[in-house]
């Protein structure tokens, strides 16, 4: 409890105007009060905020493919999430007759309690967070893994063929991910020396998106695997496996999945966003602005590499992640472990220097280990034109 | 402890996403990869070749838009050069240029269309689907003034078409022309250098030339194996004989020489536009006949290259009004007998891939 009431939190505030209405004796109300209020506060402006992003998605996606999107519901279709919403809980619950029917039901809530409970530990803003937890980022890559049991369960569930498919693929994308995600949070977690995302961002005197790029490449590309963002859609894989593991839901056990997957963004931007640009800090701008505009700029460049790039293949997944991310973030590690065993205590001119080491380092490796992950053909290219005059009828 | 395993059967269709239109796959995979492949056809037979035999010889021309509805203009174009044949009748030069116009404009749509639903079986999000529909808008709006229709068209007619291009038919094609190929460019550039794109179709779902000639296989799916065979240039019809283009043929077989042989065509079939569109002549669109075709007693094939090989209908008279037999040689049927060759050992995400590479349309499967 003492760690909740640390600095000068919401929480804090809340607990102390709660504690100072309450009579002796009564003091444990506050903390029950204090808790709730932010956690009410949190999953409502997540839920209000997934759903901005979901019209967000729709909408820019529109732009990159030459069409409008969503214009009908409200003006600009900024209603169109409601109407969503609308219709999936409206809609008939099916659950097949031979399903698994506790686990089948379980899935959707097992695939959504992490991403919720992932927010506790985030910072929003200047002093804004409901526990400032000292394991935060173990915590946080911890519950991220848990969606893939429910990914499991759901597939396994459903007793259909394509959403077994899909979540075998998302077993094995765990496994192959899930290392290089926690590798390159190694060099940050060295450089700051702690794992509390407040300390984190405090600890950043400059963006580690400029001191750990290759770090940053490595998380992106393995947490869009992790989250079944395009490239690596591998799971639900829409013109192999109809929708992969939700193949069999409706209604709002599928709004459930969708929420999460689309919440699940928007949380991958916050830990970003403060892992690597620094959380909530910025000029001019109130703190929470701050942190949301960076939160929708990762959101921004999910839905960029959605509309740009095809899938990749199951095995070339694999591969991308085993021969090219993991030498990666292992070279990031050795690479800061000897800088900060050089500059324990790094100026931040000293840090600069770094930077550059670094950005340095990721462009070699890049370049080396691309070629291994290339499958390029070794005979050469041949194209023949004819241009031979027509031969005539026949 | 040996862990047991045992393949696993799915069934692909019909109403799956990526099997472009009513097509089932019973396929049987190991873990991800295909140990056989049962195509099932017939979901869309529709007894075409049969309901010919009951109308008259015009009649017949809606029904040939119904085979491959992507297509149109090519279906109608095999159709009426069949029953040229059977007749003996010769268009009028004008109606065989607007002919060809109509046939180039529906190759380029066709092309762009296989080329989009190939990339959206790759994964790529609808936008290169998006890009080229956008293009293929165009087309339809040119075909929408020249008959009125957009997808069942019917514009051509035993002895010509069915009637003259309206004024604002030319400076509407000269614009497309102008603007075609920046819009051809921009695909190569999103696509043909794409990492994930080449990754994916590179040496995948290779067909050998001998294995596709013996199976009859035609038009971009055997060109891309490098033999150069283009009905237009070996049997010529229409005025295809007097229009200057290079057959494209690619060296590899795979999945991207499918896709890259068809781009390419869109560049010649927009160099065949230009030329048409400078040399067309005046006159008459139509050969002058009675209302109702009635051909000699006798037979006849008539056969054109369609975007997705060769198209031909094989026309019995038996001197009435109707058609006592008709039949259909569809390219797509025929392209895909080699699917088993095609799929096997490859794993499922190819499937998808291979199979869009190939370019059916299942009206035309089953007629």
């Amino acid at each position: 409890m003492g760690e909740l009431l640390a600095g000068n939190s919401i929480y804090r505030n809340v607990y102390i105007w709660v504690e100072g209405l309450l009579p002796t004796g009564w003091q444990w109300v506050a903390y029950f009060v204090a808790g709730f209020t932010i956690m009410f506060l949190l999953l409502n402006a997540f839920l209000v905020l997934t759903m901005v992003y979901t019209y967000m998605e729709r909408r820019v996606l529109g732009r990159f493919q030459g069409r409008l999107g969503p214009n009908r519901v409200g003006p600009f279709g900024i209603l169109q999430p409601v109407a969503d919403a609308i219709k999936l809980l409206t809609k008939e619950d099916i659950v097949p007759a031979v399903a698994d029917r506790w686990v089948f039901n379980l899935a959707p809530v097992v695939f959504f309690v992490p991403t919720v409970l992932v927010l506790g530990v985030v910072p929003f803003g200047q002093n804004s967070f409901l526990a400032d937890l000292n394991v935060g980022i173990l915590y946080v890559l911890a519950l991220s893994s848990v969606s893939t049991l429910a990914v499991f369960m759901a597939g396994w569930a459903s007793a259909n063929r394509f959403a077994l498919f899909g979540s075998m693929r998302a077993v094995a994308t765990l496994i192959s991910y899930e290392l290089p995600v926690l590798l390159s949070m190694g060099g940050v977690l060295m450089l700051v020396g702690s794992m509390s995302l407040v300390r984190i961002v405090e600890g950043q005197r400059i963006p580690f998106l400029l001191l750990q790029p290759l770090a940053f490449l490595v998380f992106l590309a393995g947490i869009s695997a992790e989250l079944n963002r395009a490239p690596f859609d591998m799971v639900e894989a829409e013109s192999e496996l109809v929708s992969g593991f939700n193949t069999e839901y409706s209604g709002m056990k599928y709004g459930l999945f969708a929420l999460a997957e689309f919440g699940n963004v928007l949380v991958a931007g916050a830990i970003m966003s403060v892992v690597f640009l620094k959380g909530w800090e910025g000029p001019v701008l109130p703190s929470h602005l701050w942190f949301l505009l960076k939160v929708f700029f990762f959101a921004f460049i999910f839905v960029w590499v959605r509309a740009t790039l095809p899938r990749l293949r199951i095995d070339q997944m694999m591969g991308f992640a085993w021969k090219f991310l993991f030498p990666l973030s292992l070279v990031n590690l050795v690479v800061t472990g000897a800088e900060v065993a050089v500059w324990p205590e790094a100026t931040t001119a000293q840090l600069w220097v770094m930077a550059v080491i670094n950005w340095v380092v990721a462009i070699v490796g890049v370049v080396v280990f691309s070629r291994l992950v290339r499958q390029r053909p070794t005979q050469p290219e041949v194209r023949v034109f004819s241009s031979a005059a027509p031969s005539g009828a026949r | 402890m040996p862990l047991r395993t045992e393949p696993i059967t799915i069934n692909l269709g019909p109403q799956h996403p990526s099997t472009h239109g009513v097509f089932r796959l019973r396929v049987t995979f190991d873990g991800e990869v295909i140990q056989d492949v049962e195509p099932v056809f017939g979901y869309l037979h529709r007894g075409s070749e049969k309901l010919a035999e009951e109308r008259t010889y015009t009649q017949v021309i809606t029904l040939t838009d119904r085979l491959d509805y992507v297509a149109s203009m090519t279906s109608n174009q095999a159709y009426v050069i069949a029953c040229e044949k059977l007749t003996g009748i010769h268009p009028p030069e004008r109606g065989l240029y607007l002919r060809v116009i109509a046939a180039e404009l529906q190759r380029v749509a066709s092309h762009l269309v296989a080329i989009g639903f190939f990339l959206q079986d790759l994964g790529a999000f609808a936008t290169p689907l998006m890009y080229c529909f956008r293009e293929r808008e165009r087309i339809l709006d040119l075909f929408e003034m020249l008959c009125g229709a957009r997808i069942t068209l019917s514009y051509m007619r035993i002895g010509g078409v069915f009637q003259d291009a309206p004024e604002e038919f030319w400076p509407a094609l000269r614009r497309f022309l102008d603007e075609m190929p920046g819009y051809a460019d921009e695909l190569d550039a999103l696509l043909s250098e794409n990492e994930v794109v080449v990754a994916r179709t590179r040496g995948i779902g290779v067909l050998p030339a001998d294995l596709l000639i013996n199976a009859s296989a035609t038009g971009p799916v055997l060109r891309a194996s490098g033999v150069a065979w283009d009905l237009r240039k070996k049997d010529p019809y229409d005025v295809y004989d007097r229009l200057e283009f290079d057959v494209v043929t690619a060296s590899r077989s795979d999945n991207y020489d499918r896709y890259y042989v068809r781009l390419q065509e869109i560049r010649q079939a927009l160099r065949i536009l230009e030329q048409c569109y400078r040399d067309i002549p005046e006159g008459p669109v139509r050969a002058t006949l009675s209302n109702l075709v009635r051909p000699p007693v006798g037979e006849a094939y008539g056969r054109v290259e369609s975007p997705k090989g060769e198209l031909g209908y094989y026309l019995v008279s038996d001197g009435s009004i109707s058609p006592y037999r008709c039949r259909v040689r569809s390219p797509s049927l025929i392209n895909l007998t080699l699917l088993r060759e095609l799929l096997m050992g490859w794993k499922l995400a190819d499937l998808v891939v291979s199979f869009g590479s190939i370019d059916i349309n299942m009206g035309e499967v089953d007629r």
